[in-house]
């Protein structure tokens, strides 16, 4: 790590710390995912030793393999990133990691339960894993400062608009699985473009609001002691709502359409820092709500299984019930990993499910660290985000932090019965192509802005303000003499 | 823009307390409803999982054991001479539950049982898979085959009951035609579904899973006649009070009929014999003979208490005993109100003073009669369970025999064993040793509408040696053929499964 020297020190030894005191605290960060890797290591030989009644030499291969994964991405992140947040990646990994190693285990749960019909989904995610690290490095590399974004940020909002519409427009041939069109099936893959037009349309957000920030700040007509905004600056919420509906409509897709709808509102608010665009958001996401369940049989039917899991036991309760019954049993400390089972609950035991699997084997403990590490992240990226100097930053790392906590309140709230099930995966946990690799960019673009918080301000770009000639000036307001 | 972010910071705190506070309540505070809801198979596998005890029979021969497979559920049950022992272990399957001892003593078996909890413990600390605890039965293996060979070999449908008079232990426990528990046991869903359809009521006449000896109460018939002379002999009469020996008696006057003349109200002896050669019959010759006017007369007068005080000292109308199985309730009259114990009317009275119309009794009751009967009066609790033992076969609780009240009185049981063994001298069929002495009483029991053409219960009940009783038993038989009688159908098993008993030594 770096010397202790006195505070602007010039000329440092090290060459992690170029020319600061500011620590880069990447051995914190190697320490913390060495850590992450014993514990996913330690998981894996449990499920090991619980299913198989045995351990073998593989088990060591497969944590130096997971390890080799994450030393390349700490290695990316020692060389694009130095300044980053240490623990965001440390988190990222055990999630990842855990994931893994319980769609393993289910797995070898579903085989057993369905035999040939099943195929591995483990093989699949560690490939996954792969690529979605190859895409964190490539953004970490090409994208040195994340200010760049918002440069083609109506581009990006456009592309995102595609991508969400694109499953809705394709026949279902293409498009539908298990009832929600979401899905792009290219042959022997399928993705699912909206867990990518939700970043871009972050971004495009984000930008969006910075630059117009401005306008939403004024005020209306005062009506009963609230500013109510101007009718016509109502646009964008409202575009964002109809986004929303038609996620709903089209795409049968609750979760996306309250994750987008969610994140929307809380970019508005910390850009405009005025409550009532909330309360504006609030009562449209009620009226959203209530026409939905009038209109839409499959969200009657989700409302309805959450309402009372066991009075459908035999139809759409039965998964919840399932789940819950996993939790019950689970208790306090878990039937241990590899001793639950997480067949009863299906085909989407590792993917909608994964944390009421994770519930049963690692009881109330278990999911409760679980929950600790992702609050962790975020709370992380929220740091970031408060400490990084521009706009743009601030509000792209809102954003993003809050996708994760928002994503993971839709999941576990859902099978844990505390709002209706919205069929979205847990971020890096479930299995799944796409929501892995939209979500290690989202950490790259968060390890970017924490970056850009961290690093020291030195060197050439933060000169002293040189007096501008009259000719750029801005324009100074005067006030009339009266 | 810091403040806002905050506050956005603590939205995010707030939805994951919000998650941690319902994940509290549901894995902490309702989790005991979830566990235990009867949809909730996982607490079912992880128990069919674990290795359970074994069932050993009192000469230690192990009749169900585990043995160890390669799928999620790790052991399975196996059986040896499953349809032997099938009416004392029953079975037990992952899809059909589990019957029989395997039910009854579940907790011991799969270990859960507070007793095994210290053993559970220091499994748990040894990280040793936690083990059933083991039973030791009553049942001898020798008597048990001897019993239940007699009945296969003529393809009997009945129950053979052996008990030991003195302390009440069950030495075989018969029921015949039987199932094999083995493939309830399979782990292949498909091959207990297929079994358990081949045994079910529904898909067999012959109603293998029930159990003959404890879940079926069949009319005794003549047997049913130690009954009436105990009530007889405990209110002051002795062997040679004089009873009426006509051939036929009125089951609406009790006056002397003669059933030749056809009336139904006319109830007759065996062949319309009158009862022996005088005008008068002693008790001991109406015994001796198993005569039913005689018997019918002794009830019409000890009157309906008497009889039915009788019959409760010795243990039938009783709701609730377990062996440690649930044995249905033996009767004297119709059910109603729970209890089985009214005799409506008189001529109901005069019928089941000879073991007719709604008197029903087990076989393991009518084995509790003669052990009774050679225990000098003194009833005891009937059981299967000798010893539980811990996994490690350490002894965790011992047999106690258990004495449950007074029938009659030494001399009246003495008088009535004197009888049994005039009635076992007047009685053929095979298996007659000169050596021992036998008590006994047949039962040719009238069943059906149309009962002259309807095939009877046969029955013998019986103690052997007579003046030192080691072993009673008590046999019926739910015979083919309408000539058949106690004497000629089930006499020859009864006296092989006690010829067994003896022969085991103690």
């Amino acid at each position: 790590m770096s010397q202790p020297g006195p505070a602007g020190s010039l000329a440092a030894q090290g060459s992690d710390t170029p020319g600061s005191s500011t620590p880069t605290r990447r051995g914190t960060e190697l320490a913390m995912l060495a850590f992450a890797a014993g514990l996913v290591t330690g998981a894996l030989m449990l499920v090991e030793a619980n299913q198989e009644q045995q351990l073998t030499m593989r088990l060591v291969y497969y944590g130096l393999a997971y390890l080799v994964l994450f030393a390349v991405a700490h290695g990316a992140v020692r060389r694009w990133a130095p300044y980053a947040d240490p623990l965001i990646l440390p988190c990222v990994a055990l999630l990842n990691g855990i994931g893994l190693v319980m769609i393993y285990r289910i797995d070898l749960a579903l085989t057993e339960r369905y035999g040939d019909n099943w195929s591995e989904a483990a093989p699949k995610q560690v490939l996954w894993t792969a690529i979605a690290l190859v895409m964190f490095i490539a953004v970490l590399k090409f994208l040195p400062d994340h200010r760049t974004l918002s440069r083609y940020a109506y581009m990006f909002g456009l592309a995102g608009l595609v991508l969400l519409a694109l499953p809705g427009m394709l026949p279902s041939s293409l498009s539908e699985v298990n009832g929600a069109k979401i899905w792009l099936r290219l042959g022997i893959f399928s993705i699912q473009p909206g867990e990518f037009a939700k970043i871009l349309l972050m971004v495009f957000f984000a930008a969006f609001l910075v630059s117009k920030r401005d306008l939403f700040t004024v005020a209306g007509r005062r009506i009963l002691g609230v500013d109510l905004p101007r009718a016509r600056d109502m646009g964008p919420i409202l575009f964002a709502w109809g986004i929303c509906v038609a996620i709903m409509v089209f795409e049968k897709d609750l979760g996306t359409a309250l994750l987008f709808f969610g994140v929307v509102l809380a970019l508005l608010y910390v850009a405009t820092e005025r409550f009532i665009w909330v309360g504006v958001g609030l009562v449209l996401f009620v009226g959203g709500c209530l026409l939905a369940y009038q209109l839409f049989g499959h969200v009657q039917g989700r409302v309805e299984s959450w309402l009372d899991p066991f009075g459908n036991y035999e139809g759409g309760g039965y998964q919840l019930a399932q789940a819950l019954f996993g939790f019950g049993t689970g208790g306090m400390f878990g039937t241990g990993l590899g001793s639950g089972r997480p067949e009863m609950l299906l085909l989407q035991a590792n993917s909608d499910f994964i944390t009421a699997a994770i519930g049963e084997e690692l009881g109330f403990i278990g999911l409760a660290a679980l929950l600790l590490v992702y609050m962790l992240l975020a709370m992380r990226g929220m740091r970031s985000a408060v400490a990084v100097r521009d706009s743009f930053g601030k509000l792209l790392g809102g954003g993003l932090s809050f996708t994760l906590v928002m994503q993971i309140f839709l999941v576990v709230g859902g099978v844990t019965t505390l709002i209706p099930l919205t069929g979205i995966t847990a971020p890096f946990l479930s299995a799944g192509g796409s929501s892995l690799l939209a979500n290690y960019v989202l950490i790259a673009l968060l390890l970017r802005i924490s970056d850009a918080a961290r690093r020291p301000q030195t060197g050439a770009k933060p000169k002293p303000v040189q007096q501008a000639p009259i000719a750029e000036a801005h324009t100074v307001m005067v006030e009339r003499p009266s | 823009m810091n403040t806002p972010l905050r506050r956005v910071g603590l939205v995010m705190l707030a939805m994951v307390v919000l998650l941690l506070g319902n994940t509290t309540y549901i894995q902490l505070v309702d989790a005991d409803d979830y566990r235990s809801d009867a949809r909730n198979q996982r607490v079912l596998y992880e128990e069919y999982a674990r290795q359970r005890g074994r069932i050993i029979t009192a000469d230690e021969q192990i009749i169900a054991n585990v043995k160890a497979t390669d799928d999620r559920l790790r052991f399975q049950r196996t059986y040896a001479n499953g349809p032997m022992y099938a009416p004392v272990t029953g079975f037990y399957s992952v899809r059909y539950g589990a019957t029989g001892l395997e039910r009854a003593e579940d907790e011991i078996l799969n270990g859960s049982d507070d007793r095994l909890f210290v053993r559970r413990l220091s499994d748990l600390v040894t990280g040793r898979d936690p083990r059933g605890g083991n039973i030791v039965l009553t049942v001898d293996s020798r008597v048990q085959k001897a019993a239940y060979d007699a009945m296969t070999r003529n393809q009997f449908k009945g129950a053979v009951v052996a008990i030991k008079p003195d302390d009440g232990q069950i030495l075989a426990m018969v029921s015949t035609p039987s199932f094999d528990p083995t493939g309830l046991a399979d782990h292949d869903p498909d091959v207990q579904e297929k079994t358990y359809n081949q045994y079910r009521d529904e898909n067999n006449p012959n109603k293998p899973m029930l159990n003959r000896a404890i879940s079926d109460n069949y009319t005794p018939g003549s047997t049913f006649k130690l009954v009436t002379a105990a009530a007889a002999l405990e209110d002051g009469r002795d062997k040679d009070t004089q009873l009426m020996a006509s051939p036929g008696i009125d089951v609406l006057t009790g006056d002397p009929c003669d059933p030749s003349d056809g009336s139904t109200r006319c109830m007759s002896n065996y062949n319309d014999n009158p009862c022996g050669s005088g005008q008068t019959a002693s008790l001991a010759t109406a015994i001796e003979l198993s005569c039913n006017t005689a018997f019918a007369q002794l009830a019409g007068e000890l009157g309906v208490d008497k009889l039915r005080d009788q019959a409760v000292r010795f243990g039938i109308g009783q709701t609730d005993l377990t062996i440690p199985l649930s044995v249905v309730p033996s009767c004297i009259g119709p059910l109603s109100d729970g209890n089985c114990l009214n005799i409506p009317d008189r001529p109901s009275l005069f019928q089941s003073g000879i073991g007719q119309k709604d008197v029903r009794v087990t076989a393991l009751e009518n084995a509790v009669v003669a052990g009774t009967i050679a225990n000098d009066g003194i009833r005891m609790r009937p059981q299967l369970v000798q010893k539980i033992l811990a996994p490690d076969l350490e002894l965790i609780s011992d047999y106690h025999a258990e004495e449950v009240g007074d029938a009659m009185s030494p001399s009246s049981a003495e008088a009535l064993r004197d009888m049994m063994i005039l009635s076992e001298d007047h009685t053929g069929g095979d298996g007659k040793r000169d050596d021992i002495q036998v008590a006994s009483k047949t039962g040719t029991a009238e069943t059906g509408a149309d009962p002259k053409n309807t095939p009877p219960f046969a029955w013998y009940v019986a103690f052997a040696p007579a003046e030192d009783p080691q072993v009673a038993v008590a046999v019926v038989v739910e015979s083919r053929d309408v000539a058949a009688t106690g004497g000629k159908v089930s006499a020859a098993i009864g006296r092989a499964t006690m010829d067994a008993a003896l022969a085991r030594g103690n």
